[in-house]
């Protein structure tokens, strides 16, 4: 719900955006607040050295457009997202990041523009068939399932479950099979619960947990689909700072492992501490992309930052 | 699967569901045993009285079963019950009626295929408009889906009542390509307002002689008629067997069913239920899995519509009315949506104390005090609290008792939603695995305890 109210707002701000002169007297108050920005920034402490170097994208978006209605939402966002790093897409509230983030992952069909995974071009495909293709996410609010337990929650993930086909699920013989796969599954599931340091919540509802173990749960099911990239919706939003330091060390953790992660984040502290590569959004639009550094010494993202800020 | 862990599952079985149902069953039974006792029944009156408890308990067991595919594991809002049951018989009827005979009472013939074609075409039938319902439903909301299937179980009364649908006239032979059809048949159809006279094979000696049990049965049929009811036990031991068998029917679909649910397909349908775009999210087809699902929950119930109406002489269109729908609703909240076993608890409890007992109540009371016979009308009924008489008003009620158990039913229901929504085993956890997800290398209690020292820990 909050996904697509977001869209919609977003979109309200990409028309305001079209008369320029709304601008400028929100820059003036930006510039009063700037000092807090700059005091922000410089608590950077180990920001990962960017690397240049022609890595692999898994994750390609090309002009990708998005129009609710008469609203534009998302114009002409394109980026890529290199293999193994933590890439951050930032921006004010109704910036357009929610909806690029449902195109990507076939929540949504982007009325333009086109994604590419792992070479392939994705655009238009259904939910389930992105995420079998390797590319997972989670939600803005945590969407655990509740009245299943944190198991179950855990055991649908995995791909290519043999038993997901009724006959082999009923059938006497077949049967065997499965139940192979799923004591196989299941170690891994218990591993990954061991991770994530909720095992001890393994038999709970997960309609039981707090908004803290939901988002690692939630984090741990994507993992479970073993995927090359996860993209999370504001992982650290209504998370205790002890909680997020701990879910940071998970995903600084996965990413040496390999993983490559895309987050969207209203914390630009959080973001510019943590990513080697910041994207931000502003009005549906990218509005600058590059490294922590470049972003902060960028006086347009400074400007529309507070400018455009709610 | 190795002897020990069948065992220990046969073991666990025991412990919880199967002591609960037996314990369920017996004090349903044994009211009905000494409400018999109290009526004067004999031994023939108490077995009819068994049989016709028993024939309830199966109907409203396998189709709560049924819907507990649908709404409890999937959680697709399926308000068309009847019309599925409604296919499964008429396919039935049609397939298997013998063609129409010279002077026979029938006016509409069938295609005289022996019983179990129709069976297996009912069910198949059912099951192919389960499909056809559910395609175009699939993308709407739970609430339009309701509309959809009551709509359609409507649609299907209607058609049988329909007069173009009443009589066809089957040419001698039918080319189709290569294949060259020679239909028995000559007249077939729904019958229209008039019905289906079910002149097909007893359904039970049909059963009895494909497994080649029909001359054991006889022989011992006419072992109790020499030794325990010596005037025509036939009709009697029939409808006993025929209660047993619904019984068999219920087991299997339970085995089907609980197998299907506690799997990986389940966990997928249970998913489904509680967030479609998490399970969406996740990689899994979600328009596969309920189409699959709603699909054989329709030829299920279209099986349990066969069973219920098979060995009735007739049927006729106004018996598929969407009341049974609801009944077999309230069976499943009665019981809980979600858990297996609930659901054929919910459907016997329905059975024996919200359908049949009403009745059975009126007949003990009657019975109990002698009471004179009740007022005409309601005017009369209410006249005798002019006098401070509650007395015709109390006969008045007891003689509409029939009437009264739809409002009885609704008063449960909404007691039901007060206090206890999730029914008596909704709540339960019942984990959508072929395995144990306990810790593996941990077993039993220890696993538990382990688990929760880890949790101690931090």
């Amino acid at each position: 719900m909050s996904e697509t109210d977001e869209s919609t707002a977003g979109g309200s701000v990409a028309t305001d955006g079209e008369s320029p002169g709304a601008e400028g007297g929100d820059a003036a108050d930006g510039a009063s607040s700037e000092t807090d920005l700059t005091e922000v920034m410089g608590t950077e402490t180990d920001v990962p050295s960017g690397d240049d170097g022609g890595r692999y994208a898994p994750l390609e978006v090309e002009g990708l457009r998005k129009e609710f209605g008469g609203i534009v939402a998302v114009e002409d966002v394109s980026f890529d997202v290199e293999e193994g790093t933590l890439t951050g897409l930032i921006g004010p509230n109704g910036a357009g990041k929610s909806t690029t983030f449902n195109l990507i992952t076939g929540m949504l069909g982007p009325t333009a523009g086109t994604v590419r995974f792992n070479g392939e071009d994705i655009t238009g495909m259904q939910p389930h068939q992105i995420a079998n293709r390797g590319l997972a996410r989670t939600f803005q609010i945590a969407r655990e399932l509740e009245e299943m337990t944190v198991l179950e929650n855990m055991m649908l993930a995995p791909k290519g479950q043999v038993g997901e086909s009724l006959w082999r699920s009923v059938m006497p013989v077949a049967r065997g099979s499965v139940r192979e796969q799923e004591t196989e599954q299941l170690e891994r599931v218990w591993e990954v619960l061991d991770f994530f340091e909720i095992d001890h919540l393994a038999d709970e509802y997960a309609g039981n947990l707090s908004g803290g173990q939901r988002k690692l749960l939630e984090m741990a099911r994507a993992l479970l689909t073993d995927p090359d990239v996860m993209l999370l919706d504001e992982p650290f939003a209504g998370v205790n700072p002890t909680l997020e330091k701990r879910l940071l060390e998970h995903i600084h953790e996965l990413r040496e492992q390999g993983y490559t992660f895309l987050i969207v984040e209203h914390d630009m502290d959080l973001i510019m501490n943590n990513c080697e590569r910041v994207i931000v959004m502003h009005q549906g639009r990218i509005l600058k992309d590059g490294t922590p550094t470049e972003i902060k010494e960028s006086e347009e993202v400074i400007e529309a930052y507070l400018g455009g800020e709610v | 699967m190795s002897a020990s862990d069948v065992r220990e599952r046969f073991a666990g079985l025991f412990e919880r569901d199967v002591t609960l149902v037996l314990a369920v069953l017996g004090a349903i039974y044994l009211a009905y045993l000494l409400a018999g006792v109290a009526f004067g029944y004999g031994l023939r009156g108490q077995l009819n009285s068994m049989a016709n408890l028993t024939f309830y308990i199966g109907v409203f067991g396998m189709l709560a079963l049924a819907l507990n595919l649908h709404w409890g594991y999937t959680g697709l809002f399926n308000i068309g019950i009847v019309g599925f049951m409604g296919i499964g018989i008429y396919v039935t009827a049609l397939l298997s009626k013998p063609p129409v005979a010279e002077g026979g009472a029938a006016q509409v013939g069938g295609f005289g295929l022996p019983l179990f074609v129709g069976v297996i075409g009912g069910v198949l039938a059912a099951g192919l408009f389960g499909l056809l319902v559910a395609l175009p439903a699939l993308r709407l909301q739970a609430d339009y889906l309701a509309i959809v299937t009551v709509a359609f179980s409507e649609i299907v009364r209607f058609t049988m009542m329909s007069r173009t649908f009443q009589t066809f006239t089957v040419p001698d032979t039918i080319d189709l390509w290569v294949f060259t059809f020679d239909p028995t048949a000559d007249t077939v159809g729904l019958g229209g307002g008039g019905g289906l006279i079910l002149n097909y094979a007893d359904p039970l000696e049909a059963l009895l002689r494909g497994l080649f049990l029909w001359e054991p049965y006889l022989a011992f049929v006419a072992l109790v008629q020499r030794t325990l009811i010596p005037n025509n036990p036939k009709p009697v031991i029939d409808g006993l067997v025929y209660g047993i068998v619904l019984l068999i029917g219920v087991g299997l679909f339970y085995l089907l069913l609980s197998r299907t649910g506690k799997s990986p397909f389940g966990r997928v349908l249970k998913a489904i239920r509680e967030d479609e775009d998490v399970a969406n999210a996740l990689g899994k087809d979600t328009d596969r899995f309920k189409l699959t699902a709603f699909v054989l929950g329709a030829a299920l119930m279209g099986l349990g519509g066969i069973f219920w109406y098979s060995s009735r002489g007739s049927i006729t269109p106004p018996s598929f009315r969407p009341n049974i729908t609801f009944f077999v609703w309230i069976a499943l909240i009665i019981g809980g949506a979600g858990s297996n076993t609930g659901s054929f608890l919910g459907g016997a409890i329905f059975a024996g104390v919200l359908y049949e007992g009403p009745r059975y109540f009126k007949n003990l009371v009657e019975t109990a005090f002698e009471l004179g016979d009740a007022p005409r009308n309601f005017g009369e009924a209410m006249a005798g609290f002019a006098s401070l008489d509650p007395m015709p008003f109390v006969l008045y009620t007891l003689d509409s008792v029939s009437q009264l158990r739809l409002v009885i039913m609704g008063v449960v229901l909404i007691w039901l939603m007060h206090n206890r929504p999730e029914g008596m085993l909704g709540h339960r956890k019942e984990t959508a695995s072929t395995v144990d997800l306990r810790r593996p290398g941990t077993d039993g209690a220890s696993g538990k305890a382990a688990a929760a020292d880890g949790g101690d820990e931090r």
